[in-house]
């Protein structure tokens, strides 16, 4: 393992972990809304807020997915050390993290009738993360907010397998942004 | 763990050691090494649990027994050398002194912390096996039996 | 149906506080310490570790003191701890064979290779009070002897060779894990083992006693027992390679069962396995005969009917955490179920007065009413089941 891999974790993992938690939580609860994390220095090219991310939510029994520009010898080994969570291929994945192009269309596991909770969480990095372009509605959004997404018709239709479907967290830099399954996209 | 065919057969006997032993012992003989070598933390001593896995019929496929309480904790030494201790129970001093001794171990120092620490380490455990060994030896049955085969 | 009740803080408080007197009892007692329930009440120790699923003598006894002794309620603390701590993954599974036993008996084979080690076994005592106990005294050194210096082979694996026993497949699959994932029938034999090894000792052990007297006509022997320690090894991917990050005591019990072959196997030895954490031979025996009963299917044989091999009746009911939490939470305030049970005995008798007193009023004489009441009631039962799970 590279000596790189051992650094960058969280400093006081239990408060820095509470912090981004709770941002995680805000944005995935408010869709449109978007916060800033901090506390976590991950190898390139992973973003900051992705690899926070990460490291808040994984463990050695949430299996990764790394989509082919994420798939580095030095992010595997600093996800291995800080959070031990295994990687697969995309149809047993807990979490995926790449670029929307190389996400869509993937076959992540959406749940089932019984657990929809067993459906893949995508950390989808983009270039910026702005309220503009697309609106959002439904649960935990009064009236309707505004999201940039890289496109709306996969985001449509992945609403409507509801109970079932795919939740997305949007990283770019340290910022984050989430579209549940529940967000209606127009 | 046989040093000629596994090259980190050295390093998994004294990390197991470090996992193994009281922490008290361990504290001891750190105090009395007087050690403190310049280090960066890489990973915060962190409590945690292992699950623990058997065998069905003992060799058969693997299922969980249980889980066990472990700390761990990682250091690098300002010479640049990684440490890693896991040991188990819950007690964080003794991650951390464990992970210093595995990075002193791969420093010019490794003989002194070899005979300052590891050994007298490894000699009580040894002392305190040997006794029960001795003790369960003590309540062998010897069968009397009336026609003896020809062992 | 559950509604908010206000009022009981006070109580409550008061009822605590006398609770941590009452563990306390008589202040002129000296108190008992934490180390001294690790070392002197190690079997009770043991048990909290097996069935709260967590190997720390240390929290276990805490646990024991602050239940009063009471185990379930110590093994209920454990559980809960354990959930906070974060894992860090699977050990490789433990070698028993590497055992350091303080213990080790046959029934099958007197002269078994290694030995039969009694070790500190209550088996040979004559179960009489020993009033000594009750002065403190120095206890006499107990008898050493010189040990063999080398693994203590299985004694299956002597059978294994001749093909008298059912061989066990292998495999390195990461194995199911009920706490993480809810239980799900049929399930595995990895399943069916680890709800047994944590489950109540008291249940397991009149499963197997159901075995032994004629439900599933399981008659085992016990080939081998061991007791001891063994270390734990697990990956660390930082490293590249396995450590021992601790050692544990177990009991392992090996049960063997005649087996008269059936549709699909030929005549043979069959295995039953128990393995549980600390010295808990009682438990480790009682384990390898509800799993052989539950092997039934596997093995071809006929389903008798008997509990033991009902997989959804032992390991539904195994746990005690579980069963306490369904069992006790009736205690708790159900007025308003209570209520509407009230409500309908007292319509009932009304319509049962009224048929047997002179015909002159039968208009409130529905059925209908009685019965919504009775659905109100059961609909509930699906959320109180939820709450008792772990």
């Amino acid at each position: 393992m590279q000596a790189d891999a051992l650094s960058g974790g969280f400093a006081n993992a239990p408060i820095d972990a509470a912090h981004a938690f709770r941002h995680i939580m805000q944005v995935m609860a408010e869709p449109g809304r978007i916060e800033t994390v901090t506390g976590g220095t991950p190898p390139a090219p992973l973003s900051q807020a992705a690899g926070i991310v990460l490291l808040t939510l994984c463990d050695p029994e949430t299996p990764v997915f790394l989509a082919p520009s994420r798939d580095k010898k030095a992010v595997r080994d600093w996800i291995t050390f800080h959070t031990g969570a295994p990687f697969c291929g995309a149809g047993d994945a807990a979490f995926a993290v790449g670029t929307w192009d190389e996400l869509t269309g993937l076959p992540f596991p959406i749940g089932t009738a019984e657990y929809p909770d067993r459906s893949t969480t995508l950390i989808v990095e983009c270039e910026a993360i702005t309220n503009t372009d697309a609106t959002l509605r439904g649960p935990g959004i009064k009236d309707s907010a505004t999201l940039s997404l890289p496109e709306t018709a996969a985001f449509q239709a992945n609403a409507k397998l509801f109970p079932l479907g795919l939740d997305h967290i949007l990283t770019a830099g340290d910022q984050v942004a989430a579209l549940p399954r529940t967000t209606k996209v127009s | 763990m046989n040093e000629k065919t596994d090259p980190n057969a050295a390093r998994k006997a004294w990390l197991g050691l470090l996992a193994r032993c009281r922490a008290a012992d361990l504290n001891a003989l750190w105090a009395g090494a007087a050690l403190a070598p310049d280090h960066t933390v890489l990973r915060a001593p962190e409590v945690g649990s292992v699950m623990v896995r058997g065998r069905a019929g003992a060799v058969g496929s693997a299922f969980n027994l249980g889980e066990v309480t472990v700390t761990r904790a990682s250091v690098r030494l300002a010479s640049g050398e990684d440490g890693h201790g896991y040991v188990q129970g819950r007690d964080k001093l003794k991650a951390t002194q464990a992970a210093l001794i595995d990075a002193l171990m791969q420093t010019a120092q490794a003989d002194a912390i070899r005979a300052a620490v590891l050994d007298p380490l490894q000699d009580k455990m040894a002392q305190t096996r040997a006794t029960r060994s001795a003790k369960a030896a003590a309540t062998k049955v010897e069968f009397f039996t009336m026609v003896r085969g020809e062992d | 149906m559950y509604v908010a009740v206000k009022g009981g803080e006070r109580a409550i408080d008061a009822a605590h506080a006398w609770l941590a007197e009452e563990r306390r009892g008589d202040a002129s007692v000296e108190e008992l310490s934490v180390p001294q329930i690790r070392e002197q009440l190690k079997l009770a120790v043991n048990r909290v570790m097996a069935e709260g699923s967590l190997y720390d003598p240390d929290l276990a006894a805490l646990a024991i003191k602050q239940s009063r002794g009471d185990l379930i309620e110590a093994i209920f603390l454990i559980r809960a701890y354990r959930t906070t701590l974060p894992r860090f993954g699977g050990s490789v599974p433990i070698d028993t064979e590497a055992m350091a036993c303080d213990r080790r008996v046959s029934a099958t084979f007197k002269d078994a290779p290694g030995g039969q080690m009694l070790g500190p076994t209550f088996d040979y005592t004559h179960r009489l009070l020993d009033f000594k106990l009750v002065a403190e005294g120095d206890v006499p050194a107990a008898e050493e002897a010189e040990a063999r210096d080398a693994q203590t082979p299985h004694i299956m694996s002597f059978l294994d060779r001749e093909g008298l026993i059912q061989t066990e497949e292998d495999s390195d699959t990461t194995p199911p894990d009920l706490t993480r994932t809810p239980l799900e029938l049929p399930a595995t034999r990895d399943l069916r083992l680890q709800s047994l090894t944590r489950g109540d000792e008291g249940f397991i052990l009149g499963m197997a006693y159901s075995t032994q007297r004629g439900y599933a006509r399981n008659h085992a022997f016990v080939a081998e027992l061991r007791i001891g320690v063994v270390p734990v090894e697990m990956d660390i991917p930082e490293l590249g390679f396995a450590i021992e990050i601790g050692e544990i005591e177990v009991t392992e019990c090996e049960t063997v069962n005649q087996f008269q072959g059936s549709k699909t196997q030929p005549p043979q030895f069959t295995r039953g396995y128990g393995l549980v954490f600390g010295m808990s031979e009682r438990k480790a025996i009682s384990m390898a005969l509800v799993d052989r009963a539950l092997r039934w299917k596997e093995l071809g044989e006929d389903n008798l009917g008997a509990p033991a091999q009902d997989e959804e009746f032992v390991l539904y009911h195994a746990d005690n955490i579980q069963a306490t939490g369904f069992l006790e939470h009736i205690k708790l305030p159900h007025y308003v179920d209570f209520q509407s049970e009230l409500e309908l005995i007292r319509k009932l008798r009304r319509e049962a007065q009224a048929n047997t007193a002179p015909q002159t009023d039968t208009l409130d004489a529905s059925p209908l009413g009685g019965e919504t009441a009775c659905r109100a009631t059961g609909g509930s039962f699906p959320g109180k089941m939820k709450e008792a799970a772990e």
